[in-house]
């Protein structure tokens, strides 16, 4: 009997709210009102399977227990019951009606995208985040910051992985406390899916197409997620961050990306009559190359052919023109990997990265090319 | 055993000319053959498709990229789903049902003969092709054993087309089984067994070719879509070409849904054979249990977009298909708690089968738990494509349809044998499986709930605990597996000559025959008695 006790214990502690609501086997509470819902949904349905289910392996058991052979149990020769099993559809329904009822309407209250305050449209490529917020004219892209010698570890594990190892980015979605935040999602190539846990917001972003959600936070702080549409190779390494502020540090922070916007523009001018010496030129080149452009054509410029291709010995990179070269990087190549790096690079780290591109891993081709050249050549 | 007599002379006269070797099984049209076949080569791909998933927990294991590179992972994950649903599940119960449909309807074989040789040998083909793109210079699929598109198709890591044919020569050979398991049902029961006293494992062999006749063609033309938009310029799913890409995922899970009630169904059957047989008391509620297999079959038609509710569907969709979804827990529920009550004041023992029926039961109820917890719409958003969908499949289709199969396996193999199964062996396979299989999947709901995706190769900080012991359990529950190939060869090659009957509370055509099963049985009808 006091083992029995023990196990109620055991069961009981194991779904009682305390331990699980703070704890990571859970789901999040998150800190919207919508996450709430979602939560109080999430522990309404397990605690009616679990109760459904202790019943029913209940009643099974009790059989498994005491109506067997070994201990001279007789058959029963019942087979049927109408009754019963009329009674056994009808439970059920009722049961599922009650879950429907709360399910249909937060599912109501989510789907509801009127009367935002601000609209962020976020775009996925393969493997990063663009978010543009409309009518302040900011525009960045957000890419996992985790160094690649954390994860790339087939010669040995590294000596420290960062806290948020693989949840980290170099400039999160920046948005503010307390007002309802629209997002608009779309895609440059394949499907992803932005999931932010502590907004319960997953919504595709589908090439082609738009879709809506949104998130009004209660809490300023950190909140992290990942792509969740597999979208190729690195959709492991795709990950969500927003920081959500304030209203003035918000405020605060909307003026200083302006100020980075201004300054960006002005270098881009100055850059246009500077000219970089080639040791510049390759640093900055092999540092581009390894934040943009390893994943696909790996730091050793080999690539995965036939997804891949490589650009040790390529022609484009080599015997051909600097300006198809300089082209399919500043444009991409449509229904291809290869993305155009206009809007994500300055035009110093274009002409770097090209640079780069033709003197590393032996293509020693000797070419120098400046920003004005990009500029030349992107036709813009 | 009348019946008995009469086959083994009519077994002389008509196979005096039978080849021997392999060509006994290339050209064989024996319905127990190719049944065997079936079986066989599913275990193979079970065990194929295993070491995939080893690969996969082994890299796993802990944070960092350590064994594979992210795009091989992919393939991996693709190849390792498309073998265990097309290769494993599949088959093997196309093998159950050449095996046991005709013995148990009191037939001499399937109705279709040569199409039934043709429908099981071009299956090694398929499964040649896709498992070769491993060697060709594109790699293997690496896009999802759900393709979806543009990932498959604009791009494609080239793979594309060998998956495509392979999924077509599934597809025919799917077809062609399901057309010979109706023909065989409609027309050749012996006289006197009508639907209604038709054993309930013929009943969801039945609904289910029904399931594969009415979806296999949509497969086959959504693969086809994909072809062209790939290769021939087409633009179904592209959006710069007009097309849309979640029309694919339409089409493809107007497939998919019915198709993991194809790979449940006759996982019910067999278990409705076995509790009754070792509970010693008819099964509760055949006619019920006959009705709820028919609507969970019908319903599997209107509820496809579950899979889709972050898509962007409009509010009106989301709710319709919420709705129907969870009203399948109703015909689902009745027969859980139809099992039970077969139990209930039953006279109990717990022989193998019965024990992987029991685990089913309890397995697949859990599964079906964590299925109307992804019907309701608004927590889907928190759960899909994470670790918690993951666990859910891997329920209902490893502790349910696997399950199932080793419990039929364990349950038939006399009658198919002529001997008992090592039962310490088998013992160890069911408590080994039973353990493993748990630490490996339940871990997985915990890790869906904190938030881990599905389909990456390596993972946050937070998961590592976790992802461990699943891996270990994994490794496992793989390791299990070859007890049961043991077990299967040594009952093959030796063991206790099976009685007739081994098993005093089974009921059904199959042990009025000797065991072994002779080569043909049934040649004149049984006399089916009225009750
Ligand atoms: C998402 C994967 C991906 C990334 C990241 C990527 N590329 Fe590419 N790149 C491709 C693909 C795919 C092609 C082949 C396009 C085609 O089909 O012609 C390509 C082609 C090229 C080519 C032409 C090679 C040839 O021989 O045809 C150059 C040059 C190139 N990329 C440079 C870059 C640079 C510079 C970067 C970083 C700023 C970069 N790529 C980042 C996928 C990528
Ligand atoms: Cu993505
Ligand atoms: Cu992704």
């Amino acid at each position: 009997m006091r083992g029995r006790n023990r196990i109620w214990l055991l069961l009981v502690s194991l779904f009682s709210n305390a331990a699980w609501s703070d704890s990571q086997l859970n789901l999040t509470k998150g800190v919207t009102a919508i996450s709430n819902e979602v939560y109080d949904l999430h522990m309404l349905v397990l605690y009616i399977c679990t109760a459904i289910g202790v019943i029913v392996f209940g009643v099974m058991f009790w059989s498994i227990i005491f109506h067997r052979k070994s201990k001279g149990a007789k058959p029963a020769d019942f087979h049927e019951s109408t009754k019963i099993e009329i009674l056994w559809t009808a439970i059920p329904v009722v049961i599922l009606i009650a879950m429907a009822i709360p399910a249909t309407s937060t599912l109501i209250a989510m789907e509801d995208n009127s009367d935002s305050d601000i609209t962020i449209q976020v775009t996925g490529s393969q493997w990063k985040w663009h978010y543009k917020y409309f009518d302040q004219d900011i525009e960045f892209y957000s890419v996992l910051s985790t160094p690649r010698e954390q994860y790339e570890n087939h010669n040995g594990e590294p000596a420290t992985r960062s806290e948020h190892y693989l949840i980290e980015v170099d400039k999160p979605l920046v948005i503010p406390v307390n007002k309802k935040v629209r997002f608009l999602l779309t895609s440059d190539d394949v499907i992803h899916s932005w999931w932010v846990p502590a907004f319960a917001v997953k919504q595709d972003a589908n090439p082609g197409f738009i879709n809506e959600a949104w998130a009004k936070v209660d809490k300023p702080g950190i909140y992290r997620g990942q792509c969740a549409e597999l979208c190729g190779k690195d959709h492991g390494f795709m990950p969500v961050v927003v920081e959500v502020k304030s209203e003035e540090d918000y405020q605060q922070w909307l003026k200083e990306q302006q100020q980075l916007i201004a300054d960006a523009a002005n270098a881009e001018q100055a850059s246009l009559s500077a000219s970089m010496s080639k040791e510049e030129l390759m640093q900055l080149g092999e540092s581009t190359y390894l934040a943009h452009c390893a994943a696909c054509h790996q730091p050793t410029g080999l690539g995965i052919p036939p997804a891949f291709p490589a650009l040790k010995g390529s022609p484009i990179a080599t015997t051909g023109s600097i300006e198809e070269h300089i082209d399919i990087v500043f444009n991409g190549k449509a229904g291809t990997g290869m993305q155009g790096y206009g809007k994500q690079l300055s035009l110093k780290e274009i002409a770097a990265v090209v640079t780069f591109e033709r003197n590393a891993w032996g293509n020693d081709t000797g070419d120098l090319v400046q920003s004005a050249d990009v500029k030349a050549a992107s036709g813009e | 055993m009348t019946t008995d007599t009469l086959e083994n002379t009519e077994h002389h006269e008509e196979h005096h000319a039978q080849p021997s070797g392999i060509k006994r099984w290339l050209y064989t049209t024996n319905h127990k053959d190719i049944g065997t076949l079936y079986l066989w080569f599913s275990f193979i791909m079970l065990l194929v498709g295993g070491g995939l998933a080893m690969i996969i927990r082994a890299e796993l294991f802990q944070p960092g990229l350590q064994i594979v590179e992210p795009d091989f992972f992919n393939q991996l994950t693709t190849t390792h789903g498309l073998i265990m649903v097309f290769g494993a599940i599949m088959p093997a119960f196309t093998g159950f049902a050449n095996w046991m449909i005709p013995m148990m309807i009191g037939a001499p074989d399937m109705a279709l003969p040569r199409m039934n040789n043709w429908s099981f040998w071009i299956l090694p083909f398929a499964f040649s092709i896709l498992i070769g793109s491993f060697f060709m210079e594109s790699g293997a699929p690496n896009f999802g054993w759900t393709f979806y598109a543009p990932l498959s198709t604009t791009y494609s890591n080239g793979s594309t087309a060998f998956f495509v044919f392979a999924v077509h020569i599934m597809g025919i050979s799917s077809i062609m089984g399901a057309i010979n398991v109706i023909v065989t049902i409609m027309n050749m029961r012996a006289p006197g067994m009508t639907y209604m006293k038709m054993p309930l494992f013929v009943w969801t062999f039945f609904i289910t070719a029904y399931l594969l006749i009415a979806v296999m063609p949509v497969l086959a033309g959504v693969v086809t879509m994909v072809l062209t938009d790939t290769y021939f310029g087409t633009s179904f799913f592209n959006a710069a070409g007009g097309g849309d890409p979640v029309m694919f995922q339409h089409i493809f899970w107007f497939f998919g849904h019915p198709e993991v009630y194809i790979m449940i169904l006759p996982a019910f059957g067999i278990v409705s054979t076995i509790i009754p047989a070792f509970a010693r008391k008819k099964l509760f509620g055949y006619s019920s249990m006959v009705y709820a297999t028919a609507s969970i079959a019908l319903l599997s038609f209107i509820v496809w977009a579950h899979h889709m509710f972050t898509t962007g569907m409009p509010l009106f969709g989301e709710l319709f298909f919420m709705y129907c979804t969870m009203l399948i827990a109703v015909p689902t529920g009745v027969k859980v708690f139809n099992w039970v009550a077969t139990m209930w004041r039953g006279s109990m023992s717990f022989e193998i089968p019965m024990l992987f029926s029991i685990a089913f039961v309890i397995l697949f109820t859990i599964g079906g738990f964590s299925g109307l917890m992804l019907a309701l719409t608004p927590v889907d958003f928190q759960y899909h494509d994470t670790y918690f969908v993951v666990a859910h499949f891997h329920y209902v289709l490893v502790t349910g349809s696997l399950f199932s199969i080793f419990a039929g396996t364990y349950y038939w193999l006399p009658k198919w044998t002529g001997h008992m199964y090592n039962q310490t062996l088998a013992q160890w396979h069911f408590w080994c499986s039973i353990i493993s299989v748990n630490l490996l999947f339940f871990p997985m709901h915990f890790l869906g709930l904190a938030g881990m995706p599905r389909r990456i190769p390596d993972y946050a900080l937070q998961f590592a605990d976790f992802n461990k012991w699943v891996s270990i359990g994994g490794f496992a529950f793989g390791l299990s597996q070859l007890l049961f190939l043991a077990v299967v060869i040594k009952c093959i090659r030796s063991g206790e000559k099976a009685a007739d009957k081994p098993w005093d509370g089974a009921e059904g055509l199959e042990w009025t025959v000797a065991s072994p099963a002779p080569y043909h049985t049934f040649s004149t009808p049984p006399a089916i008695k009225d009750e």
